[in-house]
């Protein structure tokens, strides 16, 4: 199991993993101050062509940060899956963005640098700082005239890699590229407006600009896990689980959980279409395993207090598919026991259970169907009182370890 | 700076003096040295806790915090308010603010150790510091609006999203430089 991110909630506690956003945020606050941040000038000088400082230590920020991050998680120490990326809301992004465009050129800071400004004194930060209080005052207050532009063009968790249909690798080179040429227009063009000597800047930033392209392409080689691969990372720990059987459950703890108001449980029906058609547990998911990928960022993104069961017939299916996701780092995944076949054998009435198919093989449905009403039977949506069920329990909630909020919440 | 005369070179030496009671500000370090430092804080951010960076997060819960102690009632009617401290939540009980408060302390900290703690207004020759602390606050408010729109500020969108390669977080970033930029014109007299 990749051990990073760390899961601090467990190892800290609730307050005292805050304390290590308190050490970040030091660190962050000291490194804008150095770079000369928390002077309006110096930051306004960026949009006059006169002084670039801005666009460089962005710009190297970021490639260096996301060199870092894809190196960690090519070598399987960092999961990408467990770390925050902003989902994209396009249109109100790119609207907020323009809008703080204005805000930037006008007051001469963005949120973070007025912070610093403000601690060095600096009696702008302090008026700018007031002003981005009043402008979140002003924005909750009125949020509601335009909700659902603000909550248009929602796209989820989506990536360049993604967007482009091209390998983490080759994105990562293609943006250590693009800063690099901004970096090589941003000096030439402080040379011509700021009337910068270039020969004073430091040769060691070839070097590292050689680095980073020299990381990129190695990124490319070595490629970012895939499925397989991450499951092979746990198989030992999580097969011995499943030989255990200590996550498929039974179906009377599955109907306990589902009346459960304190747990919010999504139902993963992994059989084929027809199948079901025929039956189902009312409010289960139709998600056939080639749809499971493409459903995983959506999955993360559910509270902590989510619950997930994979069902199929019996349990093959369904046990692939609990793989996966446990591969994918989800949390609080477990498996039907005995699949749909256990569901109905526990549940169903006499009508149901008439027609017995002996004939049929692994993994598929063993009751005949006279027709294909979906979740409209009573066994669909047993009534928990009816059943006075013996089980031994087997769900156990484990804290979340991926960040369901940014730094924006 | 060769053929400087003796009386010119007394009169350049004169700060020098002075400065030696009050040391000057240290320089900035390096713009790309700053970066790669910023990148390494970011980096270790995502590694150890899975979060990025942000700001404007965190002063949105003060904020709220205080709203919360003038006008509970107020909070409670207000879907996007009662997210955040809606009947007994704590707006405060947030990883971001303790990101936020440690931001102000480690820019205090670095502005010490420069030599750069001192209460001024930063503004361009042409204007008053009235009319600065205004535009000031005015940008503020754009900017405190627009980081709420774009759910994310500069860093907490831009730089963290950026870092991780989010679609929404570049367009984001690219549509605060085309701001800035497209504005820049008009507001010359406020910098130069």
């Amino acid at each position: 199991m990749t051990i990073f991110p760390l899961p601090l909630t467990e190892l800290l506690g609730h307050w005292g993993s805050y304390i290590v956003y308190l050490f970040i945020g030091i660190a962050f606050g000291a490194v804008l101050e150095m770079a000369g941040f928390g002077n309006s000038r110096k930051l306004a000088a960026q949009f006059y062509f006169k002084d670039m400082t801005v666009l460089k230590v962005m710009f190297t920020a970021i490639i260096v940060a996301m060199a870092l991050i894809f190196a960690a998680t090519a070598l399987g120490l960092l999961d990408y899956n467990l770390i925050w990326v902003n989902p994209t809301y396009l249109w109100p992004g790119i609207v907020g963005g323009l809008i703080m465009g204005a805000g930037f050129i006008i007051g001469g800071f963005c949120p973070g640098t007025s912070l610093v400004a403000l601690a060095t004194f600096k009696k702008d930060g302090l008026f700018f700082v007031l002003g981005v209080l009043s402008g979140i005052f002003l924005f909750g207050e009125t949020v509601d005239r335009f909700s659902i532009f603000w909550n248009s063009s929602y796209m989820g968790r989506f990536t360049l890699p993604e967007l482009f249909g091209l390998p983490t690798g080759i994105v990562v080179l293609l943006v250590v590229l693009m800063a690099l040429l901004m970096f090589w227009g941003g000096e030439k063009l402080e040379q011509h407006f700021g009337g910068k000597d270039l020969a004073k800047a430091p040769k060691w930033r070839y070097g590292a600009a050689g680095v980073l392209v020299a990381g990129a392409v190695g990124l490319i080689v070595i490629g970012q896990p895939t499925n397989m691969d991450r499951w092979q990372a746990i198989e030992s720990e999580k097969q011995t689980v499943l030989d255990q059987r200590l996550v498929q459950i039974h179906p009377g703890e599955l109907l306990d959980t589902l009346h459960d108001t304190q747990l919010k449980v999504i139902m993963l029906d992994v059989r084929d279409e027809v199948d079901y058609n025929l039956f189902h547990i009312l409010d289960s998911r139709h998600v056939p395993a080639d749809e499971l990928p493409g459903i995983v960022d959506e999955l993360h993104l559910e509270p902590a207090n989510t619950l997930f069961v994979a069902m199929s017939n019996d349990e093959k299916a369904a046990t692939d598919a609990w793989k996966f996701l446990e591969a994918e780092s989800l949390p609080n995944v477990y498996i039907l026991e005995g699949g749909i076949n256990n569901w109905i054998a526990t549940f169903g009435d006499d009508d149901l259970t008439k027609n017995f198919n002996r004939g049929a093989g692994d993994d598929q449905l063993c009751y005949i169907f006279d027709s294909a009403v979906g979740s409209r039977y009573t066994a669909s949506e047993p009534d928990p009182h009816a059943f006075d069920l013996i089980y031994t329990p087997k769900v156990q909630m484990e804290l979340k370890r991926a960040p369901s909020s940014g730094g924006c919440g | 700076m060769t053929t400087m005369s003796p009386s010119e070179r007394s009169i350049q030496e004169k700060p020098a003096q002075k400065s030696a009671v009050k040391k000057a500000a240290r320089a900035y370090i390096n713009p790309y040295l700053a970066g790669i430092l910023l990148g390494v804080v970011l980096f270790m951010a995502f590694f150890i806790t899975g979060n990025g960076l942000g700001a404007s997060g965190g002063l949105n819960r003060m904020l709220v915090f205080l709203e919360d102690l003038v006008a509970p009632d107020h909070i409670n009617r207000i879907p996007y308010l009662i997210g955040l401290a809606g009947g007994d939540k704590n707006p405060l009980d947030s990883w971001i603010v303790f990101l936020t408060v440690g931001t102000i302390i480690g820019g205090f900290l670095s502005g010490w150790y420069g030599r750069r703690l001192k209460a001024e207004t930063v503004k361009g020759p042409h204007i008053s510091s009235h009319t600065r602390w205004l535009m000031a606050f005015l940008g503020g408010l754009l900017m405190g609006y627009g980081a709420r729109f774009a759910r994310g500020c500069t860093s907490g969108q831009a730089l963290s999203g950026g870092a991780v390669l989010s679609v929404g977080s570049w367009a984001f970033m690219f549509a605060v430089f085309a701001g800035a930029y497209a504005l820049a014109y008009f507001f010359r007299w406020e910098w130069n």
